[in-house]
C-alpha cells in the first residue's frame, strides 16, 4: 500500500525525522489558506506547491512548482489541481491530481539520497544512502554504483550509533551535521519497523544553507499484511489512487488485478491464476484480469467475483480454472450459477473444474441449463476460450 | 526415504480447534498422517474428535507425545509467535500454512531460525509437505498424488496441484512435494530443498515451480548448475504479469525491473534446466528429461 508524500512526512515527523513545514490541501478551495499558513509560519512569500499522487517523477511532469508570491501561488495551484500528470511511474494514462502539499521554500546546499528498504535477499532491513541525491537512484546505481552505500541491519539489535557514524563518514557529512544525522537515521529506521514499511525513501534529503538536514520528499510503501495492527491506515487510503474494481474485490477478500485484455479469468490460488493468464497469452489471447478467489472463498465471494467479471465491459469471454484443494468445486459452481441468475450470461464461458468435489460441481453446472463449455484440462480450456472470443 | 516427512513423523497441529485447523487435521489423519497432538491455549486436557489430546503449550505436547513436526493454522496476528514457540520447543519440522503474516514478524522469525540448527520452517503461506502414501502435512488434496521418484518444490499452492496432477496422470509418481510458500521472507528456500532432493536416494528428478518476484529462482539456477546432478525441470508463473502489481502472493511483484519471468527463465535455462513454455506442459517437460 502506498501513501501520499504529506502522509509519509507526517509519519516521519512523528518519529523525529525533520521535514519542511507544510500544509496539505484536500479541497481546491483550501489552497489559499494553506499558502497563508505556510508564509506566515516562515515569514517568507516563497513556497513550493507539490502535486500529491502515488507516483514519482512529478517534477518533470509539471507537478511541482516554486512560487515567490501569492499571485504566482494561486496560478500554480490552479494549474496543478485537476491536472493529469504522466510520469514514468503512472503509465500512459497518467494520474489526476486531487490533493496538493504546500511547503516552505528552502535554501538547498546539497541533496542526498536515503532509504530504508526491506531487502528480500538478506531478509533484513537495509539502509541505502548516497551523496548523489535528487535523481533517480536507479540511474546512480547504473552509472556510479560506488557512490551508493548499503548497510544491513540485524532485526534483533536494530540500528546502532556505529551504523550512523559509518554512513556519515562515507557520505562525507560535515561535523556540524553528525548529531542531527544520528537522530534522523534512527528515527527513519524506527519509523520503518514500527509502521511495517516495505520501503521508506527520502529523495532528496537536503542540507540547507543554515546547516540543517530535512526530508524534502518522502515515499512510503506499507506491508498490507500488517493492516490489522494499523487502524490509522484506513484514513490514509485515497480512493482516487486505487483501481475501483480492485478495491471492491479486496473488500470481498478477493485478489484482483485489472489487465488490458478481453478474457475474464476466475481462478483459485495466486500461482494458478498467474499461470492461467500466461497460458491464455501463450495461445494468442489477452487476459482481462488476474483474479484469485483464494482458498477460503464462500459462495457469496465467488458470486461477487463472477459478477465483477460479468459486469466488465471489456470482457468477451470467461475462463474459470479451478483446481480444488481447500476450495470446493461445488461452491464455485453455485457461485457461477448465482451470479448468472442475476446478471445473465452473454459471453462464452469455459469451465475447468478439477480436485475437491469436481464431479458435484460439474453436475450442478450441467443441471443449471447454462450455455457453458466444460473442459478437462487448463490447456484445453485456454485454447477453447481463445478460439471463442476471436 | 523421500525427504522431510515419512511414516514415522509425529505431528502436532497448532490451532487444531480453529476452522481450518480442525478441518485439515481430519484430512491429514484420513490420509494416514500420525496426528498425535493438538495445541490450543486454554483447551489443554480436552481431546480433538474424542481422541487426539490437546495441550496448552507445544512443549507439553512434545514431552507427552514425542512430537517431531508441527503444522500451524494460527491466524496472522499470532502466527509468528506460534512459529517461535515451535522453534523454542525444538521441533525439527515446522510447517506454517498461515497466509498474511507481516514481513516484519517474519524478519524476527528468520533471525531466530538462523540462530539455531534443530528446527526447519517450511512456509509460511504454503500448502505444506507431502510424501505420497506416507505422510501429508498441509492442505493439498492428497488424492492427486502418486508415490514415485520425482521431487516437487514450489512457491505456489494450486499451481503445485496442477503440476502434480499432470505428473500423476502421466504415470509419474512423486517422492516428496514441498510448497515453500509465496511470501517474500520464508523459512526454507529452493536451494535448501534442492540440496535435500539431490541427497535423497528415492528422488531421481526434480521439478521446480517458481514465479515472478525476488531472485530465488536465479539463486536456485546457480545452485543447480554447481551442485545438482539429477535432471531438473521448471516452470515460472507470471510471464504475463504487469510490473509493480502484487499478483496475489505478497512476494509476487516485479519491482525496479527485477523479478520478471523472462530473466528467471533465462537463468534456469543457462543452468541446463528444462523450462516448460506453458503451465500445461509442466508434466511433459519433466517426462522429457527422465533418464
Amino acid at each position: 500500500m502506498n501513501i501520499h508524500e504529506y502522509q509519509a512526512k507526517e509519519l516521519l515527523r512523528s518519529f523525529g525525522v525533520p521535514v519542511p513545514f507544510g500544509v496539505p490541501v484536500l479541497e481546491q478551495g483550501a489552497a489559499k489558506d494553506a499558502y497563508a499558513r505556510v508564509s506566515s509560519e516562515t515569514g517568507s512569500p516563497v513556497a513550493v506547491v507539490k502535486a500529491q499522487i502515488h507516483a514519482g517523477g512529478r517534477g518533470k511532469a509539471g507537478g511541482v512548482k516554486v512560487v515567490r508570491d501569492e499571485a504566482a501561488f494561486e496560478q500554480a495551484a490552479a494549474d496543478i489541481w485537476g491536472k493529469t500528470l504522466v510520469t514514468h511511474q503512472t503509465g500512459p494514462e497518467g494520474k489526476k491530481v486531487g490533493r496538493l502539499l504546500v511547503e516552505q521554500g528552502l535554501d538547498i546546499k546539497h541533496e542526498y539520497y536515503l532509504a530504508v528498504v526491506l531487502d528480500r535477499d538478506s531478509r533484513r532491513y537495509t539502509i541505502i544512502a548516497s551523496a548523489e541525491g535528487g535523481v533517480e537512484i536507479e540511474e546512480v546505481a547504473e552509472a556510479t554504483p560506488e557512490a551508493i552505500y548499503q548497510l544491513t541491519i540485524d532485526p534483533i539489535t536494530g540500528l546502532q550509533p556505529f551504523h550512523a557514524r559509518r554512513l556519515a563518514f562515507s557520505l562525507g557529512l560535515g561535523k556540524h551535521l553528525w548529531k542531527s544525522w544520528g537522530s534522523l537515521l534512527s528515527g527513519l529506521y524506527d519509523a520503518a519497523v514500527a509502521s511495517d514499511a516495505m520501503q521508506v525513501e527520502i529523495n532528496p534529503l537536503v542540507e540547507t544553507g543554515a546547516g540543517t538536514l530535512l526530508a524534502l520528499d518522502a515515499k512510503v510503501n506499507l506491508d498490507e499484511n500488517a493492516s490489522f495492527r494499523h487502524k490509522e491506515w484506513q484514513a490514509w487510503r485515497d480512493s482516487n489512487e486505487e483501481d475501483a474494481v480492485e478495491a471492491e474485490a479486496a473488500e470481498s477478500g478477493l485478489s484482483y488485478v485489472s489487465m488490458d485484455g478481453n478474457i475474464g479469468c476466475l481462478v483459485n490460488g495466486a500461482g494458478l491464476a498467474m499461470a492461467t493468464m500466461d497460458i491464455i497469452k501463450h495461445y494468442g489471447g489477452e487476459p482481462a484480469n488476474f483474479l484469485d478467489v483464494g482458498g477460503g472463498a464462500t459462495q457469496e465471494s465467488v458470486t461477487k467475483a463472477f459478477e465483477m467479471i460479468l459486469s466488465s465491459a471489456a470482457v468477451r469471454g470467461i475462463f474459470v480454472n479451478i483446481f480444488g484443494g481447500i476450495m470446493r468445486c461445488d461452491v464455485i459452481a453455485e457461485g457461477i450459477i448465482g451470479a448468472t441468475r442475476s446478471l445473465g450470461l452473454k459471453v462464452p464461458l469455459v469451465v475447468r473444474l478439477q480436485g475437491t468435489r469436481a464431479a458435484e460441481g460439474r453436475e450442478l453446472l450441467a443441471g443449471s441449463g447454462l450455455a457453458l463449455v466444460p473442459v478437462e484440462t487448463m490447456d484445453e480450456g485456454a485454447k477453447r476460450i481463445v478460439e471463442l472470443v476471436k | 526415504m523421500a525427504i522431510l516427512v515419512d511414516k514415522d513423523t509425529r505431528l502436532a497441529v497448532q490451532g487444531i480447534t480453529g476452522g481450518a485447523g480442525s478441518f485439515h487435521a481430519e484430512q491429514m489423519q484420513a490420509y494416514g498422517t500420525k496426528v498425535v497432538a493438538g495445541v490450543t491455549p486454554g483447551k489443554g486436557g480436552e481431546r480433538f474428535k474424542g481422541e487426539v489430546p490437546i495441550f496448552n503449550t507445544l512443549r507439553e505436547a512434545v514431552s507427552a507425545e514425542g512430537v517431531n513436526a508441527t503444522c500451524i493454522f494460527v491466524p496472522p496476528p499470532f502466527a509468528a509467535d506460534a512459529i517461535l514457540e515451535a522453534v523454542d520447543a525444538e521441533i525439527p519440522l515446522i510447517v506454517a500454512i498461515t497466509e498474511g503474516i507481516p514481513v516484519v514478524d517474519m524478519l524476527r522469525v528468520r533471525r531466530a531460525l538462523e540462530a539455531q540448527s534443530v528446527s526447519r520452517l517450511i512456509g509460511p503461506n504454503c500448502p505444506g509437505v507431502i510424501t505420497p502414501d506416507a505422510c501429508k502435512i498441509g492442505i493439498m488434496p492428497g488424492s492427486i498424488h502418486k508415490k514415485g521418484h520425482v521431487g516437487v518444490v514450489s512457491r505456489s499452492g494450486t499451481l503445485t496441484y496442477e503440476a502434480v496432477g499432470q505428473l500423476s496422470s502421466l504415470g509419474i509418481g512423486q517422492s516428496t512435494c514441498v510448497g515453500i510458500g509465496g511470501d517474500p521472507v520464508n523459512g526454507t528456500d529452493f536451494i535448501d530443498v534442492l540440496r535435500l532432493f539431490e541427497a535423497d536416494s528415492e528422488t531421481e528428478a526434480v521439478i521446480l515451480i517458481g514465479e515472478i518476484g525476488g531472485s530465488a529462482e536465479e539463486d536456485a539456477a546457480a545452485f543447480v548448475k554447481a551442485n545438482v546432478r539429477k535432471p531438473v525441470a521448471a516452470f515460472i508463473a507470471g510471464a504475463s504479469a504487469p510490473p509493480g502489481k502484487r499478483m496475489g502472493h505478497a512476494g509476487a511483484i516485479i519491482s525496479g525491473g527485477k523479478g520478471g519471468a523472462a530473466d528467471k527463465r533465462a537463468a534456469l535455462e543457462a543452468a541446463g534446466i528444462a523450462v516448460a513454455s506453458s503451465p500445461a506442459e509442466m508434466g511433459v517437460t519433466l517426462k522429457s528429461i527422465l533418464k
